[in-house]
Protein backbone atom coordinates (compact mmCIF):
# COMPACT_ATOMS: atom_id res chain seq x y z
CA UNK A 1 0.00 0.00 0.00
CA UNK A 2 1.35 3.50 -0.93
CA UNK A 3 1.73 5.81 2.15
CA UNK A 4 -0.76 8.38 1.01
CA UNK A 5 -3.59 5.94 0.85
CA UNK A 6 -2.79 4.49 4.03
CA UNK A 7 -2.30 8.06 5.98
CA UNK A 8 -6.17 8.14 4.48
CA UNK A 9 -7.29 5.13 5.64
CA UNK A 10 -5.67 5.32 8.98
CA UNK A 11 -7.23 9.11 9.34
CA UNK A 12 -10.29 9.14 8.09
CA UNK A 13 -10.79 12.54 9.68
CA UNK A 14 -8.35 14.36 8.24
CA UNK A 15 -4.35 14.83 8.22
CA UNK A 16 -2.07 17.27 7.59
CA UNK A 17 1.47 14.93 6.72
CA UNK A 18 3.55 16.67 4.27
CA UNK A 19 5.90 14.86 1.94
CA UNK A 20 9.91 15.77 1.09
CA UNK A 21 11.67 13.58 -0.68
CA UNK A 22 11.77 9.99 1.22
CA UNK A 23 11.14 11.51 4.31
CA UNK A 24 7.13 12.54 5.50
CA UNK A 25 6.08 14.01 8.74
CA UNK A 26 2.78 15.69 10.19
CA UNK A 27 -0.48 15.83 11.84
CA UNK A 28 -3.30 13.17 11.80
CA UNK A 29 -6.54 12.77 13.66
CA UNK A 30 -7.62 9.62 15.32
CA UNK A 31 -10.82 10.43 17.55
CA UNK A 32 -9.92 12.96 20.36
CA UNK A 33 -6.30 12.43 19.16
CA UNK A 34 -3.85 14.29 17.66
CA UNK A 35 -1.48 12.04 16.64
CA UNK A 36 1.97 12.51 15.57
CA UNK A 37 3.39 10.95 11.76
CA UNK A 38 6.68 10.27 11.22
CA UNK A 39 7.60 8.16 8.12
CA UNK A 40 9.33 7.00 5.02
CA UNK A 41 8.30 5.95 1.77
CA UNK A 42 9.97 3.94 -1.61
CA UNK A 43 11.94 1.37 0.64
CA UNK A 44 14.01 4.14 1.94
CA UNK A 45 17.98 3.40 2.74
CA UNK A 46 18.28 5.25 6.19
CA UNK A 47 21.22 6.98 6.18
CA UNK A 48 22.42 9.51 8.30
CA UNK A 49 20.82 12.35 6.88
CA UNK A 50 17.32 10.56 7.21
CA UNK A 51 17.95 9.47 10.42
CA UNK A 52 19.14 12.43 11.60
CA UNK A 53 15.72 14.25 10.42
CA UNK A 54 13.31 11.76 11.79
CA UNK A 55 15.33 12.49 15.64
CA UNK A 56 14.36 16.02 14.85
CA UNK A 57 11.04 15.18 14.27
CA UNK A 58 10.52 13.32 17.52
CA UNK A 59 12.74 15.78 19.40
CA UNK A 60 10.42 18.44 17.89
CA UNK A 61 7.36 16.78 19.30
CA UNK A 62 8.29 16.29 22.89
CA UNK A 63 8.83 19.79 22.84
CA UNK A 64 5.91 21.38 21.17
CA UNK A 65 3.28 18.52 21.65
CA UNK A 66 3.88 17.34 25.22
CA UNK A 67 2.14 13.68 25.74
CA UNK A 68 1.07 13.29 22.04
CA UNK A 69 1.58 10.11 20.53
CA UNK A 70 3.64 9.36 17.72
CA UNK A 71 2.91 6.98 14.80
CA UNK A 72 6.40 5.65 12.73
CA UNK A 73 5.45 4.77 9.14
CA UNK A 74 8.53 3.83 7.94
CA UNK A 75 9.30 2.14 4.54
CA UNK A 76 13.40 1.23 4.31
CA UNK A 77 15.40 -1.38 3.11
CA UNK A 78 17.73 -1.26 6.01
CA UNK A 79 20.68 1.21 7.00
CA UNK A 80 22.06 2.88 4.40
CA UNK A 81 25.73 1.25 2.90
CA UNK A 82 28.31 3.59 2.33
CA UNK A 83 31.59 4.33 3.27
CA UNK A 84 30.44 8.34 4.11
CA UNK A 85 27.80 7.28 6.40
CA UNK A 86 29.76 4.54 8.41
CA UNK A 87 33.00 7.39 8.16
CA UNK A 88 30.41 9.75 10.06
CA UNK A 89 29.49 7.47 12.75
CA UNK A 90 26.17 5.76 11.04
CA UNK A 91 25.41 4.15 14.24
CA UNK A 92 25.78 6.93 16.14
CA UNK A 93 22.80 8.34 14.41
CA UNK A 94 20.68 5.44 15.00
CA UNK A 95 21.38 5.03 18.09
CA UNK A 96 20.43 9.28 18.45
CA UNK A 97 16.73 8.25 17.21
CA UNK A 98 16.45 5.80 19.72
CA UNK A 99 17.40 8.09 22.56
CA UNK A 100 15.10 10.24 21.37
CA UNK A 101 12.24 8.07 21.08
CA UNK A 102 13.65 6.58 24.85
CA UNK A 103 12.75 10.24 25.86
CA UNK A 104 9.49 10.78 24.18
CA UNK A 105 8.23 7.59 25.99
CA UNK A 106 9.51 8.64 29.47
CA UNK A 107 7.92 11.79 28.61
CA UNK A 108 4.68 9.83 28.34
CA UNK A 109 4.63 9.88 24.22
CA UNK A 110 2.83 6.09 22.87
CA UNK A 111 4.77 5.09 20.22
CA UNK A 112 3.31 3.09 17.56
CA UNK A 113 5.21 1.54 14.58
CA UNK A 114 3.16 0.38 11.65
CA UNK A 115 5.29 -1.40 9.12
CA UNK A 116 3.03 -0.99 5.81
CA UNK A 117 5.52 -1.68 3.29
CA UNK A 118 9.19 -3.29 3.85
CA UNK A 119 11.77 -3.62 7.53
CA UNK A 120 14.86 -4.53 6.40
CA UNK A 121 17.62 -5.23 9.34
CA UNK A 122 19.37 -1.92 10.88
CA UNK A 123 16.32 0.04 9.20
CA UNK A 124 13.73 -1.90 11.40
CA UNK A 125 16.07 -1.92 14.43
CA UNK A 126 16.24 1.95 14.31
CA UNK A 127 12.80 2.56 13.66
CA UNK A 128 9.60 0.62 14.24
CA UNK A 129 11.03 -2.32 16.70
CA UNK A 130 11.90 0.91 18.92
CA UNK A 131 7.92 1.50 19.63
CA UNK A 132 6.28 0.50 22.29
CA UNK A 133 4.44 -1.75 19.58
CA UNK A 134 4.82 -2.23 16.35
CA UNK A 135 2.37 -4.04 14.45
CA UNK A 136 2.40 -4.43 10.40
CA UNK A 137 -0.43 -5.32 7.40
CA UNK A 138 -0.17 -8.41 6.20
CA UNK A 139 1.61 -8.04 2.88
CA UNK A 140 4.72 -6.04 4.82
CA UNK A 141 7.76 -7.54 4.00
CA UNK A 142 10.10 -7.69 7.04
CA UNK A 143 13.70 -9.81 6.65
CA UNK A 144 17.15 -9.42 7.47
CA UNK A 145 18.25 -11.54 4.73
CA UNK A 146 17.14 -13.19 2.03
CA UNK A 147 17.95 -17.04 1.78
CA UNK A 148 19.84 -16.86 -1.13
CA UNK A 149 22.64 -14.33 0.48
CA UNK A 150 22.04 -16.14 3.90
CA UNK A 151 22.78 -19.53 2.24
CA UNK A 152 26.57 -17.68 0.57
CA UNK A 153 27.33 -16.35 4.00
CA UNK A 154 26.79 -19.46 6.15
CA UNK A 155 27.51 -21.79 3.29
CA UNK A 156 24.50 -23.86 4.64
CA UNK A 157 23.17 -25.32 1.03
CA UNK A 158 19.45 -23.23 0.04
CA UNK A 159 17.61 -26.13 -0.33
CA UNK A 160 18.24 -26.93 3.22
CA UNK A 161 17.10 -23.31 4.60
CA UNK A 162 14.22 -23.54 3.06
CA UNK A 163 13.44 -27.02 4.03
CA UNK A 164 14.08 -25.63 7.56
CA UNK A 165 12.45 -22.13 7.45
CA UNK A 166 8.95 -24.17 7.00
CA UNK A 167 8.40 -25.25 10.62
CA UNK A 168 10.92 -22.82 12.12
CA UNK A 169 10.67 -18.74 12.28
CA UNK A 170 14.06 -18.08 13.55
CA UNK A 171 15.90 -17.06 10.12
CA UNK A 172 13.79 -16.84 7.10
CA UNK A 173 12.30 -13.10 5.99
CA UNK A 174 8.33 -13.08 6.56
CA UNK A 175 6.24 -10.83 8.65
CA UNK A 176 4.51 -14.04 10.18
CA UNK A 177 7.93 -15.25 11.38
CA UNK A 178 8.07 -12.23 13.41
CA UNK A 179 4.25 -12.46 14.35
CA UNK A 180 5.25 -15.37 16.17
CA UNK A 181 8.50 -14.50 17.48
CA UNK A 182 6.56 -11.51 19.61
CA UNK A 183 8.22 -8.57 17.90
CA UNK A 184 4.82 -7.72 15.97
CA UNK A 185 2.07 -7.81 17.87
CA UNK A 186 -0.48 -7.88 15.58
CA UNK A 187 -1.57 -7.65 11.99
CA UNK A 188 -3.79 -4.74 11.10
CA UNK A 189 -6.59 -6.39 7.79
CA UNK A 190 -9.49 -4.30 7.00
CA UNK A 191 -10.49 -1.04 9.10
CA UNK A 192 -6.78 0.36 9.77
CA UNK A 193 -8.51 3.21 11.48
CA UNK A 194 -9.95 1.53 13.87
CA UNK A 195 -6.81 -0.79 15.02
CA UNK A 196 -5.23 2.24 15.15
CA UNK A 197 -7.78 3.97 18.10
CA UNK A 198 -7.39 0.67 19.58
CA UNK A 199 -4.13 1.09 19.69
CA UNK A 200 -3.49 4.12 20.90
CA UNK A 201 -6.32 3.01 23.94
CA UNK A 202 -4.14 0.26 24.94
CA UNK A 203 -1.92 0.92 28.00
CA UNK A 204 1.72 1.32 27.15
CA UNK A 205 3.87 -0.82 29.27
CA UNK A 206 7.28 -3.20 29.52
CA UNK A 207 8.81 -4.93 26.43
CA UNK A 208 6.59 -7.99 26.81
CA UNK A 209 7.89 -9.40 23.13
CA UNK A 210 9.88 -12.48 24.76
CA UNK A 211 6.82 -13.16 26.49
CA UNK A 212 5.02 -13.20 23.31
CA UNK A 213 7.48 -14.93 21.31
CA UNK A 214 7.42 -17.26 24.50
CA UNK A 215 3.16 -17.95 23.98
CA UNK A 216 3.24 -18.03 20.12
CA UNK A 217 5.97 -20.53 20.34
CA UNK A 218 8.06 -18.81 17.85
CA UNK A 219 10.14 -17.75 20.28
CA UNK A 220 11.30 -20.39 23.03
CA UNK A 221 14.13 -18.90 24.98
CA UNK A 222 14.72 -15.77 25.26
CA UNK A 223 12.43 -15.05 28.22
CA UNK A 224 13.70 -18.11 30.41
CA UNK A 225 17.22 -17.49 29.51
CA UNK A 226 17.07 -13.80 30.84
CA UNK A 227 14.80 -14.84 33.57
CA UNK A 228 17.41 -16.92 34.75
CA UNK A 229 19.97 -14.29 34.51
CA UNK A 230 17.98 -11.69 35.89
CA UNK A 231 17.21 -14.00 39.12
CA UNK A 232 19.76 -16.52 39.30
CA UNK A 233 22.30 -16.82 42.05
CA UNK A 234 25.95 -16.14 40.88
CA UNK B 1 51.29 -4.78 29.20
CA UNK B 2 48.54 -7.47 28.81
CA UNK B 3 46.83 -7.14 25.23
CA UNK B 4 42.98 -6.72 25.88
CA UNK B 5 42.77 -7.64 21.91
CA UNK B 6 44.43 -11.07 22.27
CA UNK B 7 42.62 -11.79 25.24
CA UNK B 8 39.46 -13.83 25.67
CA UNK B 9 36.29 -12.51 26.48
CA UNK B 10 36.63 -14.28 30.03
CA UNK B 11 40.78 -13.21 30.24
CA UNK B 12 39.69 -9.65 29.65
CA UNK B 13 36.87 -9.86 32.22
CA UNK B 14 39.46 -11.19 35.15
CA UNK B 15 41.87 -8.98 33.88
CA UNK B 16 39.48 -6.29 34.64
CA UNK B 17 37.74 -6.58 37.56
CA UNK B 18 39.07 -6.64 41.42
CA UNK B 19 41.44 -9.67 41.93
CA UNK B 20 39.19 -12.91 42.60
CA UNK B 21 35.97 -11.03 42.42
CA UNK B 22 33.94 -12.12 38.96
CA UNK B 23 31.06 -14.42 39.70
CA UNK B 24 29.73 -16.03 36.14
CA UNK B 25 26.17 -16.40 35.88
CA UNK B 26 24.79 -19.32 33.77
CA UNK B 27 28.44 -20.89 33.11
CA UNK B 28 29.03 -23.05 30.81
CA UNK B 29 28.21 -25.99 32.79
CA UNK B 30 24.85 -24.65 32.70
CA UNK B 31 24.64 -26.26 29.08
CA UNK B 32 22.62 -23.19 27.79
CA UNK B 33 23.46 -23.41 24.21
CA UNK B 34 21.75 -22.57 21.12
CA UNK B 35 19.11 -24.95 19.66
CA UNK B 36 19.08 -23.27 16.06
CA UNK B 37 22.37 -23.72 15.61
CA UNK B 38 22.08 -27.62 16.42
CA UNK B 39 19.09 -27.90 13.94
CA UNK B 40 21.83 -26.46 11.36
CA UNK B 41 24.30 -28.87 12.05
CA UNK B 42 26.26 -25.65 13.13
CA UNK B 43 28.80 -26.19 16.40
CA UNK B 44 27.18 -24.69 19.28
CA UNK B 45 29.00 -22.87 22.56
CA UNK B 46 27.75 -23.86 26.05
CA UNK B 47 27.80 -19.97 27.19
CA UNK B 48 26.80 -19.32 23.37
CA UNK B 49 29.61 -16.84 23.13
CA UNK B 50 28.79 -14.47 25.88
CA UNK B 51 30.05 -14.50 29.33
CA UNK B 52 28.09 -12.63 32.13
CA UNK B 53 28.40 -11.93 35.58
CA UNK B 54 28.94 -9.65 38.40
CA UNK B 55 31.94 -8.31 40.23
CA UNK B 56 33.89 -5.51 41.74
CA UNK B 57 35.69 -2.85 40.26
CA UNK B 58 38.02 -0.63 42.34
CA UNK B 59 36.00 -1.96 44.94
CA UNK B 60 32.72 -1.01 43.21
CA UNK B 61 30.25 -3.88 42.36
CA UNK B 62 29.58 -3.78 38.79
CA UNK B 63 27.77 -5.97 36.00
CA UNK B 64 29.49 -7.11 33.23
CA UNK B 65 29.24 -9.02 30.12
CA UNK B 66 31.65 -10.01 27.24
CA UNK B 67 31.58 -11.23 23.83
CA UNK B 68 33.64 -14.16 22.78
CA UNK B 69 34.45 -13.01 19.17
CA UNK B 70 36.46 -16.23 19.05
CA UNK B 71 32.58 -17.83 18.22
CA UNK B 72 30.78 -17.02 15.59
CA UNK B 73 32.43 -12.88 15.90
CA UNK B 74 30.56 -12.32 18.93
CA UNK B 75 26.92 -12.73 16.78
CA UNK B 76 23.96 -12.36 18.62
CA UNK B 77 21.75 -14.99 18.44
CA UNK B 78 18.52 -15.73 20.86
CA UNK B 79 20.46 -17.07 24.14
CA UNK B 80 22.66 -14.79 23.54
CA UNK B 81 20.75 -12.14 23.32
CA UNK B 82 18.52 -12.81 26.15
CA UNK B 83 21.45 -13.29 28.31
CA UNK B 84 22.66 -9.87 27.94
CA UNK B 85 18.89 -8.49 28.38
CA UNK B 86 18.53 -10.71 31.43
CA UNK B 87 22.06 -9.02 33.08
CA UNK B 88 20.79 -5.51 32.48
CA UNK B 89 17.66 -5.95 33.82
CA UNK B 90 18.89 -7.92 36.42
CA UNK B 91 21.43 -4.28 37.64
CA UNK B 92 17.74 -2.88 37.66
CA UNK B 93 17.21 -4.93 40.39
CA UNK B 94 20.68 -4.83 42.19
CA UNK B 95 21.42 -1.66 41.24
CA UNK B 96 25.09 -1.97 41.06
CA UNK B 97 27.74 1.17 40.57
CA UNK B 98 27.56 0.25 36.58
CA UNK B 99 27.31 -2.03 33.68
CA UNK B 100 30.35 -2.87 31.81
CA UNK B 101 29.85 -4.23 28.41
CA UNK B 102 32.56 -6.15 26.69
CA UNK B 103 31.28 -5.65 22.97
CA UNK B 104 32.94 -7.66 20.13
CA UNK B 105 30.42 -8.51 17.39
CA UNK B 106 29.55 -8.70 13.97
CA UNK B 107 25.80 -7.75 14.91
CA UNK B 108 23.23 -10.33 14.42
CA UNK B 109 23.75 -13.92 13.80
CA UNK B 110 22.62 -14.86 10.59
CA UNK B 111 21.56 -18.66 11.28
CA UNK B 112 19.00 -17.34 13.92
CA UNK B 113 18.86 -13.69 12.39
CA UNK B 114 15.08 -12.88 13.07
CA UNK B 115 15.70 -13.71 17.09
CA UNK B 116 18.79 -11.78 16.54
CA UNK B 117 17.53 -9.07 15.28
CA UNK B 118 14.46 -9.12 17.78
CA UNK B 119 17.12 -9.50 20.66
CA UNK B 120 19.42 -6.64 19.88
CA UNK B 121 16.09 -4.17 19.77
CA UNK B 122 15.17 -6.27 23.48
CA UNK B 123 18.96 -5.21 24.24
CA UNK B 124 18.62 -1.93 23.11
CA UNK B 125 15.31 -1.04 25.28
CA UNK B 126 17.11 -2.55 28.42
CA UNK B 127 20.44 -0.55 27.80
CA UNK B 128 17.90 2.44 27.81
CA UNK B 129 15.57 1.68 30.45
CA UNK B 130 18.89 1.05 32.59
CA UNK B 131 20.06 4.07 32.35
CA UNK B 132 16.86 5.86 32.73
CA UNK B 133 16.92 4.36 36.16
CA UNK B 134 20.13 6.38 36.67
CA UNK B 135 22.74 3.44 36.23
CA UNK B 136 25.66 3.75 33.78
CA UNK B 137 26.24 1.43 31.31
CA UNK B 138 30.19 1.71 29.68
CA UNK B 139 30.96 -0.19 26.78
CA UNK B 140 34.84 -1.70 26.20
CA UNK B 141 35.93 -2.02 22.81
CA UNK B 142 39.10 -3.02 21.82
CA UNK B 143 38.52 -7.05 20.30
CA UNK B 144 39.43 -8.95 17.16
CA UNK B 145 36.35 -8.55 14.92
CA UNK B 146 35.12 -4.89 16.45
CA UNK B 147 31.97 -3.68 16.62
CA UNK B 148 29.32 -3.70 14.20
CA UNK B 149 26.08 -4.06 13.49
CA UNK B 150 23.26 -4.26 16.09
CA UNK B 151 26.15 -3.81 18.56
CA UNK B 152 27.26 -0.69 17.12
CA UNK B 153 23.98 0.81 17.84
CA UNK B 154 23.62 -0.76 21.63
CA UNK B 155 27.23 0.72 21.72
CA UNK B 156 26.16 4.42 21.27
CA UNK B 157 23.16 4.03 23.63
CA UNK B 158 24.98 3.84 26.38
CA UNK B 159 26.87 6.27 28.61
CA UNK B 160 30.50 6.13 27.09
CA UNK B 161 32.47 4.06 24.71
CA UNK B 162 36.12 3.25 25.95
CA UNK B 163 37.91 2.00 22.42
CA UNK B 164 41.58 1.13 21.51
CA UNK B 165 43.18 1.99 18.31
CA UNK B 166 42.91 -2.02 17.78
CA UNK B 167 39.02 -0.92 18.36
CA UNK B 168 36.38 -0.69 15.73
CA UNK B 169 32.91 0.60 15.68
CA UNK B 170 30.27 0.92 13.15
CA UNK B 171 27.14 -0.05 11.88
CA UNK B 172 27.72 -2.29 8.27
CA UNK B 173 31.20 -3.61 8.51
CA UNK B 174 33.58 -3.13 5.45
CA UNK B 175 33.48 -6.64 3.91
CA UNK B 176 29.51 -6.09 4.05
CA UNK B 177 29.38 -2.80 2.10
CA UNK B 178 32.23 -4.28 -0.45
CA UNK B 179 30.41 -6.96 -1.33
CA UNK B 180 27.16 -5.44 -1.62
CA UNK B 181 28.34 -2.02 -3.30
CA UNK B 182 31.56 -2.89 -4.95
CA UNK B 183 35.49 -2.31 -4.02
CA UNK B 184 34.97 1.22 -5.42
CA UNK B 185 32.82 2.19 -2.61
CA UNK B 186 34.69 0.24 0.11
CA UNK B 187 37.78 -1.67 -0.15
CA UNK B 188 38.06 -3.88 2.86
CA UNK B 189 41.47 -5.29 2.46
CA UNK B 190 42.81 -1.85 2.59
CA UNK B 191 43.68 -2.08 6.39
CA UNK B 192 44.73 1.46 6.75
CA UNK B 193 41.50 2.93 4.99
CA UNK B 194 39.87 0.35 7.39
CA UNK B 195 41.07 2.12 10.65
CA UNK B 196 40.92 5.71 9.29
CA UNK B 197 37.00 4.89 8.66
CA UNK B 198 36.01 3.09 11.52
CA UNK B 199 39.00 2.85 14.07
CA UNK B 200 39.20 4.02 17.24
CA UNK B 201 41.41 6.80 16.82
CA UNK B 202 39.04 8.56 14.01
CA UNK B 203 36.11 6.98 16.51
CA UNK B 204 37.98 8.87 19.21
CA UNK B 205 38.29 12.31 16.94
CA UNK B 206 34.85 12.30 15.95
CA UNK B 207 33.45 12.29 19.22
CA UNK B 208 32.10 8.44 18.70
CA UNK B 209 33.97 7.19 21.16
CA UNK B 210 34.40 8.82 24.77
CA UNK B 211 38.01 7.60 25.64
CA UNK B 212 41.27 5.99 23.77
CA UNK B 213 43.22 3.74 25.57
CA UNK B 214 46.51 2.02 24.80
CA UNK B 215 45.99 -2.09 24.02
CA UNK B 216 46.24 -2.99 27.54
CA UNK B 217 44.01 -4.24 29.45
CA UNK B 218 44.88 -2.17 32.77
CA UNK B 219 44.55 0.83 30.88
CA UNK B 220 41.11 -0.12 29.78
CA UNK B 221 40.12 -0.85 33.93
CA UNK B 222 41.96 2.63 34.72
CA UNK B 223 39.21 4.42 32.12
CA UNK B 224 36.54 2.43 33.38
CA UNK B 225 36.95 2.81 37.01
CA UNK B 226 36.73 6.38 36.17
CA UNK B 227 33.60 6.21 34.14
CA UNK B 228 31.79 4.12 36.99
CA UNK B 229 31.20 8.57 38.14
CA UNK B 230 29.27 9.13 35.00
CA UNK B 231 25.51 10.17 35.40
CA UNK B 232 23.13 9.06 32.57
CA UNK B 233 20.90 11.88 31.66
CA UNK B 234 17.96 11.12 29.12
CA UNK B 235 16.52 14.65 29.35
CA UNK B 236 15.00 15.96 26.27
CA UNK B 237 17.86 18.83 26.79
CA UNK B 238 20.47 16.09 27.10
CA UNK B 239 19.04 14.86 23.30
CA UNK B 240 18.48 18.55 22.03
CA UNK B 241 22.47 19.14 22.95
CA UNK B 242 23.56 15.39 20.86
CA UNK B 243 21.35 16.66 17.96
CA UNK B 244 23.14 19.78 17.69
CA UNK B 245 26.83 17.92 17.90
CA UNK B 246 25.22 15.63 15.30
CA UNK B 247 24.08 18.34 12.90
CA UNK B 248 26.97 20.22 12.96
CA UNK B 249 29.04 17.01 12.27
CA UNK B 250 26.62 16.68 8.60
CA UNK B 251 27.33 20.52 8.18
CA UNK B 252 31.44 20.27 8.62
CA UNK B 253 32.35 16.98 7.65
CA UNK B 254 29.47 15.67 5.29
CA UNK B 255 31.86 16.56 2.03
CA UNK B 256 34.93 14.24 3.68
CA UNK B 257 36.08 11.76 1.56
CA UNK B 258 38.42 10.31 4.43
CA UNK B 259 39.25 10.08 8.06
CA UNK B 260 42.64 12.41 7.02
CA UNK B 261 40.02 15.05 5.77
CA UNK B 262 38.01 14.96 8.80
CA UNK B 263 41.18 15.25 11.24
CA UNK B 264 42.83 18.03 9.11
CA UNK B 265 39.12 20.11 9.19
CA UNK B 266 39.75 19.63 12.97
CA UNK B 267 43.06 21.67 13.14
CA UNK B 268 45.57 19.17 13.58
CA UNK B 269 48.59 20.00 11.69
CA UNK B 270 50.39 16.79 9.62
CA UNK B 271 46.97 14.27 9.87
CA UNK B 272 48.37 11.89 7.44
CA UNK B 273 51.00 11.17 10.78
CA UNK B 274 48.14 10.43 13.57
CA UNK B 275 47.47 6.32 12.53
CA UNK B 276 51.56 5.77 13.64
CA UNK B 277 51.43 7.27 16.18
CA UNK B 278 50.86 5.37 20.05
CA UNK B 279 48.08 5.90 22.35
CA UNK B 280 49.58 8.60 24.65
CA UNK B 281 51.56 10.64 22.04
CA UNK B 282 47.96 10.55 19.90
CA UNK B 283 46.33 12.20 22.81
CA UNK B 284 48.58 15.00 23.06
CA UNK B 285 48.41 15.89 20.04
CA UNK B 286 45.06 15.98 19.28
CA UNK B 287 44.20 17.63 22.37
CA UNK B 288 41.75 20.12 22.06
CA UNK B 289 40.92 19.50 18.97
CA UNK B 290 38.40 16.69 19.37
CA UNK B 291 34.97 17.74 17.41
Amino acid sequence: MDARSLLDQLFPAGHTVAFDGIFFAGTGTSGSHAVAVIGTIDAAPIGIELAFRMAGAVLDVVRHHPGRPILLLVDTQGQRLSHRDELLGINGYMAHLAKCLEVARRAGHKIIGLVYSQAVSGGFLASSLLADTCYALPEAEVRVMNLPAMSRITKIPLERLESLSKTSPVFAPGVENYLRMGAIAALWQGDLSAYLAEALAAPAGEDTRRILGETRQGRGLARRVAERVRHDAA
Amino acid sequence: MSSYYEASARERIVGLLDGGSFREILPPGERILSPHLLQLDTPAAFDDGIVVGEGALGGRKVLIAAQEGGFMGGAVGEVHGAKLVGLLERALDQRPAGVLLLVESGGVRLHEANAGLIGVSEIMRAVLKLRGAGIPVIVLDGGQFGCFGGMGIVSRLCDAVIISEEGRLGLSGPEVIETTCGVEEFDSRDRALVWRTVGGKHRYLLGEAAHLVADDIAAFRAQAIAALDLRPDLSLEALEREHAVLGQRLDRFGTCRDGIDIWRNLGIDQPERLPLLEAEAFIAITAGKRA
